[in-house]
């Protein structure tokens, strides 16, 4: 599905990525982790074309992606910090996201179950961190892509909320699409993953399922042995 | 005594009654102006019938009235001069008069008065010409209500539509003169009026003075010659209310004022020339109520030029209002209107209260170094002028109207 | 690009700094109107006004424009749409909704003071036309600055220091050139000046058509050649449409290049 072949990325003196080298099946779902700054958001956005790195490949379902841009049509992207032009009621940017792409009808049963429709007509910049995630989750899903990559997605969200994201991530999976999410809440990822991609240092670290972490640390819970990765690491 | 007015007068009104009209035309006895003045007597009249007659050289001798009915043709067929006046009293009138020949050794004219007075020419037509006409050493005479229009392109071989010289108290009324070199030209004639004309698209000058003093012109028209009009080494010349139009070329200008002393310059109009008035070396002149307008510069100050006065004249939208090569200033500038003038008027008395400048660092450096033309209405340039308004360093600082007016001179 | 175009147009039409540009130029063709009383008048002080004041507003608009709609420009990016698409819209977008105030807001008072009638009516059309390209020049330099410089204070600090330096400064150098050189023939160089600065290139332009043409003529036969013939009017617009071309180029390029 996506191939990423000795990927490097310098910001300025900053080396982001170091020969990155990752493979990413079909379908299931895949919680890319590390600690700040180790280039999480940044592989993200290297995948989706935002990010030119400096060396390395990537191709996605087969295509080398600086070939075309065709492929991004087949990605629903969450980014991390949701920012809308304030200016803009709900209802028309969810109108105009379908425009620019295409048109669907996903959007409703999507406000419907994340209970925008009473903010419908109100403007962007007067809605809470919260709403404006729900606004960023209701445009990421609504085009039903067989890729879905999310940059933090839990963030702001309330339980209630949460709990129906959960339910949304593990109904897209059974369609049988493949589901790329950062996240630091460790619960969350270990109640949604099927695999764990860790990176430390633009380089990963570990690839494979939670159990195989654990074994691997030698811990008993998830948080655990993520947490002696970086003691080791750091030490 | 008595006696002798009554004799005067009897011999006057015989010498009336006997003169005799005899006529000309193609099919006539007599069937040439030649032959017509050859058989005339002093005082008679040729009348001249629509027709058309090949002639030239023909001399009138003695004071005849020649008169041609409905514009009758005299074609010089190239081959000289047409007609040359010698004697006194001659009036030549209506006639069309062609084809004179061009010499680069003799100055063939369309019609010649030569050493006589009193002569009238009116309306005449005068076409593919050489020197329209030419008044040479004659006095007291009279050019009317005549048309030029020549074919000139090159100066060198072009003549003049109307020439004076060394001829007094001429009469120069409501001609038209395009397309020749100098439209009028006079040269060593005094107290001659030059009124109500048009020249204009003439290739060098609309109209041309030399070493001519005490003429006055008035109430012409100049407009789209080579290089407008020139007024040279002449002294206490009039020049009211002319229309100086339309000179626009590298080395042109509405009016040339050059070596003038003690004249007037008022009333008159300068309108998108590239220069107004270019003036050198001219002293003690009065411009007074002119309209300057549109023009690049509206006059031009090189050489030495001293007590003149400029009072109530407009300057309207001139790119450059004056130049002015000199540091030192003896000219007086005093409540003219300027359309560039910022300042204001708090008491009212429609008299601005800051004196205004019209010479701009700009127009100086302009003088230098003539490309740096390309930048003017830069915002730069604005900035540098308003600096040297505020303290003059390269402009003459006494070079000022006092009491700019905040609106149009009207008289 | 054009769905973007139209989304940043609309949203320029929303904010308010679009009416306040649109309303300054309403009042300055009003004022310049009925205070001058005289059509060929307010044209020149137009001239004035457009040289100085339309790079500048261009500018400021566009690198304000481009740090304001960040937001914007993120979510676009998130989308699947082809980067300089989202520029080039943007782009557009600002640009035009400029020139369509400076177009309005200066045409309006102008028509209904009887411009169709007046002779002034080819000056006043190219005095729009270069406004309009200014813009173009303009917005375009401003977007480079804001796509080179993340941080908005710079980004606004070298967009003002880039009209000081085309609209004051170029020619103060300009000029020092000229009067260093001016034992040498100078026609050419100083043609070439002009059109190395769009601010200079359209002000020669637009006093070529008032009339003064003679006036730059006077200094020799290559200025006569150039600006007394339609040569020089093709070449000054074919120079502007440069002008406006390698800007644009540089977002396209850019923003191709550029991490987000």
């Amino acid at each position: 599905m996506v191939t990423i072949e000795g990927l490097h990325k310098k910001f300025g003196k900053q080396q982001v990525l170091s020969g990155l080298d990752l493979s990413i099946s079909e379908g299931g779902i895949f919680a890319i982790l590390g600690p700040n700054g180790s280039g999480k958001t940044t592989l993200i956005k290297t995948i989706l074309g935002m990010v030119i790195p400096d060396k390395g490949e990537i191709s996605v379902l087969g295509k080398n992606i600086k070939v075309n841009s065709e492929y991004r049509h087949k990605i629903d992207y969450l980014p991390q910090i949701a920012n809308f032009p304030s200016n803009l009621k709900v209802k028309e940017l969810i109108k105009m996201i379908k425009d620019l792409r295409k048109s669907t009808k996903e959007d409703e049963r999507l406000i419907e179950l994340f209970r925008l429709t009473p903010f419908l007509d109100k403007k962007l910049g007067t809605l809470s961190g919260g709403t404006k995630q729900k606004v960023n989750l209701v445009l990421t899903f609504m085009f039903d892509s067989p890729i879905v990559i999310l940059d933090e997605p839990t963030s702001g969200l309330d339980p209630i909320s949460l709990i129906r994201l959960k339910d949304l991530i593990q109904a897209e999976k059974a369609k049988g699409k493949t589901i790329l999410i950062t996240s630091h809440i460790m619960s969350f990822v270990e109640e949604v993953s099927d695999e764990i991609v860790f990176i430390l240092e633009g380089k990963i670290y570990f690839k494979g399922s939670i159990l195989e972490l654990k074994t691997k640390t030698n811990q008993p819970d998830f948080e655990h042995a993520i947490a002696s990765i970086l003691t080791e690491n750091h030490a | 005594m008595k006696k002798l007015v009554v004799f005067f007068t009897i011999i006057f009104m015989t010498g009336a009654s006997l003169a005799q009209t005899l006529e000309v035309c193609t099919t006539c006895p007599i069937s040439s102006l030649k032959a017509a003045i050859a058989k005339a007597k002093a005082f008679d009249t040729v009348v001249v019938k629509k027709g058309r007659y090949n002639e030239y050289d023909v001399v009138i001798d003695k004071p005849l009235t020649i008169i041609g009915k409905n514009h009758p043709v005299i074609d010089g067929k190239n081959k000289g001069e047409i007609i040359t006046i010698v004697s006194d009293s001659v009036t030549v009138d209506g006639l069309h008069l062609i084809n004179v020949g061009t010499s680069y050794t003799e100055d063939y004219a369309a019609i010649r008065v030569k050493s006589s007075a009193h002569f009238v020419i009116r309306n005449l037509i005068l076409e593919k010409l050489f020197f329209g006409i030419y008044i040479e050493k004659s006095n007291h005479g009279k050019i009317r209500n005549n048309k030029i229009i020549g074919d000139a392109v090159e100066e060198y071989n072009s003549g003049n539509g109307i020439q004076l010289w060394y001829s007094k108290h001429v009469d120069i009324e409501d001609n038209i003169v395009q397309h020749v070199r100098d439209g009028i030209y006079l040269e060593f004639s005094d107290f001659c009026t030059i009124k109500n004309n048009l020249s204009s698209l003439n290739v060098r000058y609309g109209l041309h003075f030399m070493f001519s003093n005490d003429d006055v012109y008035q109430d012409n028209e100049f407009s789209n010659n080579g290089a407008g009009v020139a007024v040279m080494f002449s002294k206490r010349i009039k020049m009211y209310n002319n229309l100086f139009k339309d000179n626009w070329g590298s080395a042109s200008y509405g009016m040339l004022l050059k070596e003038i002393n003690d004249s007037e310059i008022i009333g008159n109009t300068f309108e998108d020339n590239t220069v107004g008035i270019n003036i050198e070396g001219s002293n003690r002149i009065i411009y007074k109520h002119n309209n300057f307008s549109n023009n690049g510069w509206a006059i031009k100050v090189r050489g030495a030029c001293y007590a003149n006065t400029y009072t109530e004249n407009n300057f309207l939208y001139n790119s450059f209002d004056m130049a002015y090569n000199s540091n030192v200033n003896d000219n007086t500038f005093d409540r003219n209107y300027w359309s560039n003038y910022t300042g204001y008027d708090l008491n009212k008395d429609g008299v601005g209260d800051v004196p205004y400048r019209p010479v701009k660092l700009f127009t100086y450096i302009v003088n230098r170094t003539p490309e740096t033309i390309i930048l003017l209405r830069s915002m730069f340039i604005d900035i540098i002028d308003f600096s040297e308004k505020v303290s003059p360093v390269f402009t003459p600082d006494d070079l000022l109207d006092n009491n700019p007016l905040m609106k149009k001179v009207t008289w | 690009m054009l769905k973007i175009l139209k989304y940043s147009f609309y949203d320029l039409m929303r904010s308010r700094w679009s009416y306040v540009y649109f309303a300054f130029y309403l009042l300055l063709g009003i004022v310049l109107l009925f205070l001058n009383n005289d059509l060929s008048k307010a044209v020149i002080t137009l001239m004035n006004v457009i040289i100085v004041l339309v790079p500048l507003i261009g500018t400021i608009f566009g690198v304000m424009y481009y740090y304001n709609s960040k937001e914007f420009t993120e979510l676009l990016l998130a989308q699947p749409l082809k980067r300089s698409s989202i520029f080039m819209g943007q782009y557009l977008g600002v640009a035009i909704s400029l020139s369509m105030s400076l177009i309005l807001g200066l045409g309006l008072p102008f028509v209904f003071y009887g411009l169709f009638e007046s002779s002034a009516i080819w000056d006043f059309s190219l005095l729009l036309i270069t406004g309009t390209f200014l813009t173009l020049i303009f917005t375009a330099l401003a977007f480079n600055i804001a796509l080179s410089n993340e941080n908005k204070i710079k980004g606004f600090g070298y967009a003002i220091l880039l009209w000081l330096f085309l609209a004051v400064i170029y020619d103060g150098l300009f000029l020092m050139t000229l009067i260093m050189f001016e034992d040498y023939p100078l026609d050419k160089l100083s043609l070439i000046g002009t059109m190395l600065n769009p601010i200079d290139l359209s002000r020669t332009l637009i006093l070529l058509k008032l009339d003064i043409s003679a006036l730059l003529g006077y200094t020799g036969a290559v200025f006569k050649q150039f600006f007394g013939t339609s040569f020089g009017l093709i070449v000054s617009f074919a120079m502007l449409t440069v002008w406006v071309i390698l800007p644009v180029l540089r977002i396209i390029f850019k923003s191709n290049k550029k991490d987000f």
